[in-house]
């Protein structure tokens, strides 16, 4: 009698329900970064693929080459670290400018009234759908030269001389801070909207001034709004291409624009996974507190 | 409680400035598409012949066709992996490589996407090496980086909407003897419906306008809109383009408060029934 236990081979439903997005996930986002590590360690060749296998099977010898010249390289060039300089600095000033402007939005709209909130945040979200390239695209008739920001600032009298806005370091974060503002929008609001303003009638029967009531009650309350904000502006920032391409200058240095060059202009497909490489490396902190706040989000949920 | 009201003045300044930022830089590129100039910021006349020039763009008409295309694969696979997903990080998720699965759901978020775009792109390169698949690069290639980019926005909205749920229902259904696939598919499903359209129209609209992933992961002859649009804009401003992008605009707003609206009338329905069945009871 066969009697085989067929269902002893299969894995159980729910080991199945969890395992196939958890394979998709793992295939597709996860697999793909270990191979961006390795192909760091090779060398650019003439070819397909463009880059020489890390291992070899000859004589029943196994060899493994590892070839840390471009990390060397990196370390020791000058315009690269300048470059991850620049790119951090202008991920942050582009965080605190979009905190600077989000904070009071979300913070007026959530003390809006029930009925206007809603029309007023997808006020702020309407953007988001609309075409990302088409809003930097926008932006480029704004701030050239003869532009629309320059020809109505000399028809007010205020300068003489067109400002120099495009293709500069100002039209980026021009750029990121238009481009990113809803996602420092979203999670504010959903702070604040949800704060006991019992709080605050407390703390003005209490005798406190508005500003210090602000500064004691309502800011630390939205304290973890203000960090998942800056974290879903500064990391994507760091990383950014399209706007440094269209809205800044030759002397805009940006990592995500260095590794584009290395990869499509240079062809050099290791120097560009060793690019990624760092900019992960730079990104880990980051992205480890962005986990730790959307893990705390969906423990709040529950 | 007077105190307790925030300065109007100072609210309708503050929202008026933040949103002629958000909107200003729009409508002037909707004004100026009817500009007959070629200098698009000199306006020296109404006209609509750009609008006309787009209809005779064929290699714009292409792409686009080819985007829609490939926006609507992604959009419903998206949903289908990003609901399966979404359904796992809010009721199964006690199981040990929970945090690694989160992380998985939540990085792509906010990574930057040519860090994505690479290491997808050598994966493939890695894959066709080894098994002869995917033959070079093109719309397969593309579509599975979109559902990447694609599934967290669904998997993140699915599984806020499954925790609030009420699980009286699916309770219920299980102590009539349903098998829990059918619970999921008869009764879990049809509740998060709002969510799994707001997904598919997210995903959608994701990767209609999906540029740098698509550069890394396209072909010969697998060229998007967005690139195109992109290699033209790169040599500054284009009236086509204008005229291009008002459309899109005008689609994608409709579409949007149109939703909205919509969604938010079903969601007073559906509380007046509660009340109504709560009433009863």
């Amino acid at each position: 009698m066969k009697s085989l236990n067929f269902s002893r081979w299969f894995p159980s439903g729910r080991t199945t329900v969890i395992g196939v997005p958890f394979l998709f996930l793992f295939v597709f986002f996860l697999l793909p970064f270990l191979l961006v590590v390795g192909i760091s360690f090779s060398q650019q060749q003439l070819g397909i693929p463009p880059y020489t296998p890390l291992t070899k099977m000859e004589d029943d010898v196994f060899t493994l080459v590892l070839n840390i010249g471009h990390y060397k390289f990196m370390l020791g060039d000058d315009l690269y670290f300048a470059t991850y300089i620049s790119s951090v600095q202008m991920a942050f000033v582009s965080t605190v400018l979009c905190l600077l402007i989000g904070y009071p939005m979300a913070y007026y709209i959530a003390r809006a009234s029930e009925s206007a909130r809603d029309t007023l945040m997808m006020m702020v979200m309407l953007p988001f759908w609309t075409s990302y390239l088409i809003r930097v695209y926008a932006w480029i008739g704004i701030l050239k030269n003869d532009g629309f920001l320059n020809q109505f600032l000399m028809w007010l009298g205020v300068i003489d001389t067109p400002l120099r806005l495009y293709h500069t370091n100002w039209g980026v974060y021009i750029g990121m801070v238009f481009s990113y503002l809803p996602f420092m929008i979203m999670p504010l609001y959903a702070h604040l909207v949800k704060m006991d303003l019992r709080l605050l009638e407390a703390a003005y029967d209490l005798g406190a001034r508005p500003w210090k009531a602000f500064v004691q009650v309502t800011l630390p309350l939205s304290k973890n709004g203000i960090i998942a904000g800056s974290l879903l502006v500064f990391i994507p920032a760091v990383g950014e291409y399209v706007i440094p391409e269209l809205l800044g200058g030759s002397d805009t240095l940006m990592i995500g624009r260095v590794m584009w060059d290395e990869f499509f202009n240079n062809m050099d497909w290791p120097m560009a996974a060793t690019v990624t490489c760092a900019m992960v490396l730079l990104l880990l902190v980051p992205m480890a507190l962005f986990q730790h706040y959307q893990a705390k989000v969906m423990e709040e949920v529950k | 409680m007077s105190t307790m009201k925030p300065s109007k003045p100072l609210s309708y300044a503050v929202l008026g400035f933040g949103y002629a930022f958000l909107y200003l830089p729009i409508a002037l590129l909707i004004i100026y598409s009817f500009n007959e100039s070629k200098l698009v910021t000199v306006w020296s006349g109404f006209s609509t012949k750009w609008y006309w020039a787009l209809l005779e763009d064929d290699e714009l008409i292409n792409a686009a066709l080819l985007s829609i295309k490939i926006a609507l694969m992604t959009a419903t696979a998206a949903v289908v992996i990003g609901t399966w997903a979404g359904f796992v990080m809010a009721r199964l998720n006690r199981f040990r490589l929970f945090p690694l699965f989160a992380g998985m759901i939540n990085a792509p978020l906010v990574i930057p996407e040519v860090i994505q775009g690479i290491s997808l792109l050598l994966l493939f390169v890695a894959m066709e090496q080894a098994f002869g698949w995917p033959e070079g690069r093109g719309v397969f290639t593309i579509w599975i980086g979109h559902v990447m980019l694609c599934v967290s926005y669904v998997a993140i909205v699915v599984q806020s909407r499954v925790r609030e749920l009420n699980r009286s229902l699916e309770e219920a259904a299980m102590d009539l003897g349903a098998r829990p696939l059918k619970v999921f598919f008869v009764i879990t499903l049809p509740l998060i419906s709002q969510a799994l359209v707001s997904g598919w129209l997210l995903s959608f609209t994701l990767s209609l306008d999906d540029l740098v992933l698509t550069a890394f992961l396209s072909g010969p002859g697998s060229t998007t809109l967005p690139m195109v649009i992109f290699s033209r804009v790169r040599l500054g401003l284009n009236p086509e383009m204008n005229a291009l992008a008002t459309l899109f605009i005008i689609v994608v707003s409709v579409g949007v408060v149109a939703g909205n609206l919509y969604m938010r009338s079903v969601q007073r329905k559906r509380d007046r029934e509660m009340q109504l069945a709560f009433n009863q009871a």
